[in-house]
C-alpha cells in the first residue's frame, strides 16, 4: 500500500513523515516519530492512556488516524518539561504518589493539562470529571486527584 | 492492518465512493477505527468529507439543525443548546466527546447511543443527500444504510418538556444500564396531552416506548397517574446482555427510573442529568 505523508508541531517542533494509510496517530507517534509517552492500552476508547491534546482539544491518539492530524498541533506529555525542569503536573504526579506502574500517568496528565488550561482552579468534581476517561487501576484515583489540584494551587501561587 | 483513507471536500463525492464494498464512513473515528483496532475485517477502507456545513450547529427560534460531524463537546457547550447538554455529557470522557459525531451516535449499537436516544424522543429527522426521514425509521434500516448522513433536526420543546436520563454504575462515567429520554406537554388541568419517551438499551438501538406513552395521555404527573406507564413501559423491549447487566436486570429497574424521571419533572419539567 502507498505511503501517505503526515506532517504535523508536535511538541514545538514541525515533524513529517510517511505512514501507512488509516495508520492510527498513536502508532505513527511511538513507532514512526518515537514519541511513546502515549501509550496503547485498550484500543478502544475506554481506558484514555493514548489521550494527547491536538489544536487544545483533549483526543485519543488510538482512534486518531494520522492522516486527519495535517498541519495540526499534538502536545503529548514527553513534550511539558522544558531544560529538564518537570512541568507542575509532572511534579505533583510524582510527590503525591500519584503514579505506580506509570502506564496510565502520560493520559492521566493530558486530561489534567486540559482542564487546567481551561479551568485553573479547578473544584474536585472538575478534576474528577475531566478525568472520567482516564482508568488507572494501580492508585485508586485518590492520589491523582490530590496531585492535579496540588498542581492547580502550585500554578497559582506561580501566577500571584 | 491499514486501511486508506479517501477524504473528500463534498458530501455527494464521498457519497459515490462509499459505495465500494468494504467502504465505512469515517466520522469522529469512535466507532470505526476502535472496529479496525478490534479486527474488524469487513472493513476495508475509510470515507469522510471536510464540508463545512457538516460541522455546523444551526438554531432559528426552537428549530435545531446539527451537522452530522458536529461533536459531543460542541453540543454540550453551546449557549443554545443547555437542554441537550445533560445528553451530550452522558457520552463517554472528555477526549471521547470531543470526537464522538452526532451522524455516528446514530450507529452505535447498544449499550452506546445515549445521545439518539434524546434525539428519538424529540422526534427528530435524519437528512441524506437521498432525502429526510424520520429518525425512529432511519434506525430501523440504519444497517443497510449506504448514504451519508448530513445533519439532524429537531424542534427543542418550549417552556422546557424535555428530560433525559443516563443510568450507569460508574460515576460520573460508565457505560449505560440504560437511558431514558422524554418529552411531555400538559394540558392546562396538569394531564399529559402528548407524551413521547425512548429507550437506550433495551433493544439493540434506540426505541419507542409506545405503551408508556399512550398510558401516560390524560393522566397526571403523579405516583398513581404514572403507575399504568410503568406497568406498559416493558412492552415490546428486547434488553441487550452485556458485563454491565443482565436483560433480566434492566427490564427490572426500567419501570423503577422511568417513574423517578417523570415525578421528577412535576416541578418544572426540567432537563435531568
Amino acid at each position: 500500500m502507498a505511503k501517505v505523508p503526515v506532517q504535523f508541531t508536535l511538541n514545538g517542533a514541525e515533524k513529517a513523515e510517511f505512514v501507512d494509510s488509516g495508520t492510527t496517530l498513536l502508532h505513527a507517534l511511538r513507532d514512526k516519530i518515537g514519541d511513546t509517552s502515549p501509550k496503547g492500552g485498550c484500543h478502544q476508547g475506554t481506558c484514555g492512556a493514548c489521550s494527547v491534546i491536538i489544536d487544545g482539544e483533549l483526543r485519543l491518539s488510538c482512534l486518531t488516524l494520522a492522516e486527519t492530524c495535517n498541519g495540526a498541533t499534538i502536545t503529548t506529555t514527553s513534550g511539558l518539561s522544558e531544560g529538564g525542569v518537570l512541568h507542575p503536573l509532572q511534579r505533583a504526579f510524582l510527590d503525591a504518589f500519584a503514579t505506580q506502574c506509570g502506564f496510565c500517568t502520560p493520559g492521566m496528565i493530558m486530561a489534567a493539562r486540559v482542564l487546567l488550561d481551561h479551568t485553573p482552579n479547578p473544584s474536585r468534581d472538575e478534576v474528577v470529571e475531566a478525568l472520567s476517561g482516564n482508568i488507572c487501576r494501580c492508585t485508586g484515583y485518590e492520589p491523582i486527584i490530590q496531585a492535579v489540584l496540588t498542581a492547580a494551587r502550585s500554578n497559582s501561587q506561580h501566577a500571584a | 492492518m491499514a486501511l486508506a483513507l479517501q477524504t473528500f471536500s463534498t458530501v455527494k463525492d464521498a457519497d459515490a465512493a462509499l459505495k465500494a464494498d468494504g467502504a465505512r464512513y469515517l466520522g469522529g473515528g469512535t466507532l470505526v477505527v476502535r472496529a479496525t483496532n478490534e479486527g474488524d475485517v469487513s472493513l476495508l477502507s475509510f470515507v469522510r468529507s471536510t464540508e463545512p456545513s457538516l460541522s455546523t450547529i444551526a438554531v432559528s427560534g426552537g428549530k435545531i439543525r446539527l451537522g452530522a460531524s458536529v461533536t459531543m463537546a460542541a453540543i454540550a457547550r453551546h449557549p443554545d443548546l443547555s437542554t441537550l447538554s445533560p445528553a451530550a455529557r452522558a457520552v463517554g470522557g472528555p477526549a471521547i466527546r470531543n470526537m464522538a459525531t452526532v451522524g455516528g451516535n446514530l450507529f452505535a449499537p447498544a449499550p452506546y447511543g445515549d445521545f439518539t436516544v434524546a434525539l428519538l424522543a424529540l422526534d427528530a429527522t435524519v437528512s441524506t443527500d437521498g432525502g429526510d426521514q424520520p429518525l425512529e425509521t432511519f434506525l430501523a434500516k440504519r444497517d443497510d444504510s449506504r448514504a451519508i448522513v448530513t445533519s439532524v433536526d429537531f424542534t427543542l420543546p418550549k417552556g422546557g418538556g424535555f428530560c433525559f436520563l443516563k443510568v450507569s454504575r460508574v460515576k460520573p462515567k460508565g457505560v449505560s444500564v440504560l437511558s431514558i429520554a422524554a418529552v411531555l406537554e400538559q394540558a392546562a388541568d396538569g394531564t399529559v396531552s402528548t407524551a413521547r419517551i425512548a429507550l437506550g438499551c433495551m433493544a439493540d438501538r434506540p426505541m419507542r416506548a409506545k405503551a408508556a406513552e399512550k398510558a401516560l395521555l390524560g393522566r397526571r404527573l403523579t405516583k398513581d397517574g404514572i403507575a399504568p406507564a410503568l406497568a406498559a413501559v416493558g412492552e415490546g423491549t428486547s434488553p441487550i446482555t452485556d458485563p454491565i447487566a443482565s436483560a433480566w436486570y434492566r427490564a427490572q429497574v426500567l419501570p423503577v427510573h422511568l417513574g423517578r424521571l417523570l415525578l421528577g419533572q412535576v416541578a418544572g419539567m426540567e432537563t435531568k442529568a
